[in-house]
């Protein structure tokens, strides 16, 4: 079993339509989305939700009003300024360290359950989705996309399927981390600006880092060919391979907002692009392999 | 004011924003770039940078010449960032701490029993040092005060995550927090980055995009909030997510659509809907597109945008003050 990931080192480049594009493009495969705090990927599936789960998150601490003595020892040891002037824990500061419940001499302080987020497995028009969703306010540590990653892994196994695909999450903290572990082959998103080569560059090294084996591809290419020819050469020079450019086209937008992938609408410039792109893609997954 | 800068997801032109109102303001003022993953807004104001500072959290570390084995650090420790291997035949006894799952709260420097007797003199000072709140209050403030810590046998010290730079391009004030590379804890850069806020000048901060702890930590203290957002089905899904969390935090705030006439009507139907303020729709421009990607902010080159800018900021005062 083979897993791709689509990565990008800043949001909004393209990515999720990219992954929808291959979802629709793969044959046989399996589908995550790791972008569990913007998680879009389903809007592209019309997933039907077969099970649903829920993700614990760290606990958060409760003080029991009738056992507490106001001594304020818990509120001078907080670090996180979470316990305010009448003792209530303020549940978005709260991380969960429970130092407060191991220093109450009262022992006032319990610490609570606390459901950080969901996760599903959906049937959608291309097959099964591993997706899930962060509650809002939530530490995004990279467990739920671990959770998230197993679940797509054990699937495949089950179900004989040769291919993961991977929706990762932007930039590089420790959810892309989670995501890059065993990974076969990561597509880099990026759009030719200023700023997206200089982030392309830092999501490539963590990459690097897992040992993942990377390509780079330029969205609105035509937007600034120039950054889009400093790219192509800095992939060179680099030894990425540079899977291609995407042209502007505005009929990635008309098939997003009719809740379709631009491959699936007809044969517009992108479409076609992204058809050549994932024939390269699918060469360097199951390259060496026979 | 403090105005804070949103997105409930990353690409939706939030620093593009943040800049061009910076520099539309027309008077001193300082931005404070949040988005400390990925800053950007340098890129655009390209200001001179004068100074900078590091940002450092406390991470433990064992002192393996008092350390007894006993593994209360790694009992307390709630993140299984500590792991204690005690001697065991021929071999040494050894620890480690994983830098990266610390939280620095300070659990296991507290209950480690080990005073060293030498320094046993200076126990009260250190049970001092940690209990006053305004010492314990900040992660990254309390490093000054490391070397009495020392008295113990797991004692925290100095780690820097990031740096914040400080600029300046005409009237405007930058602040800028970068996240060193390797490092994952955007929140401690971002509260130390919003120390800066200088309350008799308005502050426009660039929080980071989506709808976690490091945006809920931008935001937080903000007077008003601006959610940056596109039409498109994605846009909406996640500007509902942060119409959300603004809510549950009770901070006021107002949607700008971005490229507002490239995408449906969905999103303006749902700010009617929800009686959500449009302070503005910017159109898409192929050569506001080309302007972006060469670093270049909108009211530079095209100084006829500058009113869009300054009416958002007329709407939201006369919001705020009404
Ligand atoms: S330490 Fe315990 S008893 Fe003291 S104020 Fe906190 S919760 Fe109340
Ligand atoms: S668990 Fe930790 S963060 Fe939460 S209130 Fe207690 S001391 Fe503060
Ligand atoms: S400071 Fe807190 S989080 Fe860090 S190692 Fe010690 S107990 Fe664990
Ligand atoms: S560092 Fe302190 S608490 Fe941890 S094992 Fe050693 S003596 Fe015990």
């Amino acid at each position: 079993m083979k897993q791709l990931a689509i990565i990008s080192g800043k949001g909004g480049t393209g990515k999720t339509t990219l992954a929808g594009a291959f979802a629709c493009l793969a044959k046989n495969k399996i589908m995550a989305d790791c972008d569990v705090d913007a998680a879009d990927l389903h809007l592209l599936l019309s997933p039907k939700i077969l099970e649903e789960h829920d993700f614990f998150g760290m606990e958060k601490a409760f003080i029991k009003k009738d056992i507490c003595i106001s001594c304020g020892k818990c509120r001078e040891i907080c670090r996180f300024n979470a316990i305010g002037k009448t003792y209530i824990v303020d549940k978005i500061s709260c991380e969960g360290c429970a130092f407060c419940a191991k220093i109450c001499p009262e022992k006032a302080v319990e610490m609570k359950k606390n459901q950080a987020g969901k996760w599903f497995v959906s049937e959608t028009k291309f097959g099964l989705l591993v997706h899930a969703k962060l509650g809002i306010a939530e530490e995004n540590s990279g467990k739920l996309v671990s959770v998230v990653r197993g679940k797509a892994k054990e699937l495949a196994q089950e179900k004989g399927v040769d291919l993961v695909i991977v929706d990762g999450p932007p930039g590089i903290g420790c959810p892309v981390m989670a995501s890059l572990s065993e990974i076969d082959f990561a597509v880099v998103v990026t759009e030719p600006t200023f700023s997206g080569l200089h982030d392309a560059k830092r999501v490539i090294s963590a990459a690097r880092h897992f040992k993942v084996e990377v390509g780079l591809l330029v969205n609105k290419s035509d937007l600034n060919p120039e950054i889009t020819g400093k790219m192509k050469s800095y992939a060179e020079e680099s030894n990425i391979s540079f899977l291609g450019e995407i042209p502007f086209d505005k009929d990635v937008i008309n098939a997003l907002i009719a809740g379709k992938n631009v491959v699936e609408t007809g044969n517009s410039p992108a479409a076609g692009r992204i058809r050549e792109i994932w024939k390269t893609v699918k060469d360097r997954i199951y390259d060496g392999d026979t | 004011m403090k105005i804070a800068v949103a997105s409930g997801k990353g690409g939706t032109g939030k620093t593009t924003l943040s800049v061009n109102l910076a520099l539309s303001l027309n008077r001193r003022c300082c931005l404070l770039d949040c988005d400390v993953e990925e800053p950007n807004a340098h890129i655009f104001l390209k200001p001179k940078f004068l100074r900078e500072e590091k940002c450092n959290v406390l991470i433990p570390e064992i002192d393996f010449k008092k350390c007894v084995w006993c593994g209360k650090c790694a009992e307390v420790c709630a993140y299984n960032a500590i792991v204690i291997v005690p001697p065991s035949g021929k071999n040494e006894g050894t620890g480690f701490v994983f830098e990266h799952l610390c939280h620095s709260c300070g659990a296991c420097e507290y209950f480690c029993p080990i005073i060293s007797s030498k320094e046993a003199s200076s126990a009260t000072e250190i049970n001092k040092e940690i209990k006053p709140r305004r010492l314990a209050k900040s992660i990254s403030e309390r490093g000054s005060n490391q070397c009495s810590g020392s008295a113990k046998a797991i004692s925290e010290k100095k780690k820097e995550i990031g740096k914040i730079e400080f600029g300046r391009k005409g009237k405007v004030d930058l602040i800028t927090g970068r996240l060193n590379v390797g490092e994952i804890r955007a929140v401690p850069l971002i509260e130390k980055v919003k120390k800066n806020i200088s309350l008799n000048l308005d502050a426009i901060i660039d929080a980071p995009p989506g709808t976690s702890c490091p945006m809920v930590e931008a935001v937080k203290g903000a007077d008003y909030v601006i959610l940056v957002t596109e039409p498109t089905p994605f846009g909406l899904n996640d500007l509902v997510l942060a119409v959300e969390v603004l809510r549950k935090l009770s901070i006021p705030f107002g949607v700008v659509v971005n490229r507002y006439d490239y995408g449906d009507d969905r999103t303006l139907k749902y700010c009617a809907r929800e009686n959500i303020k449009v302070l503005a729709k910017i159109p898409f421009k192929r050569k506001f597109a080309e302007a972006y990607s060469k670093g270049i902010p909108l009211v530079e080159e095209f100084p006829e945008c500058s009113r869009l800018f300054s009416d958002i900021f007329k709407r939201i005062e006369s919001e705020m003050f009404s």
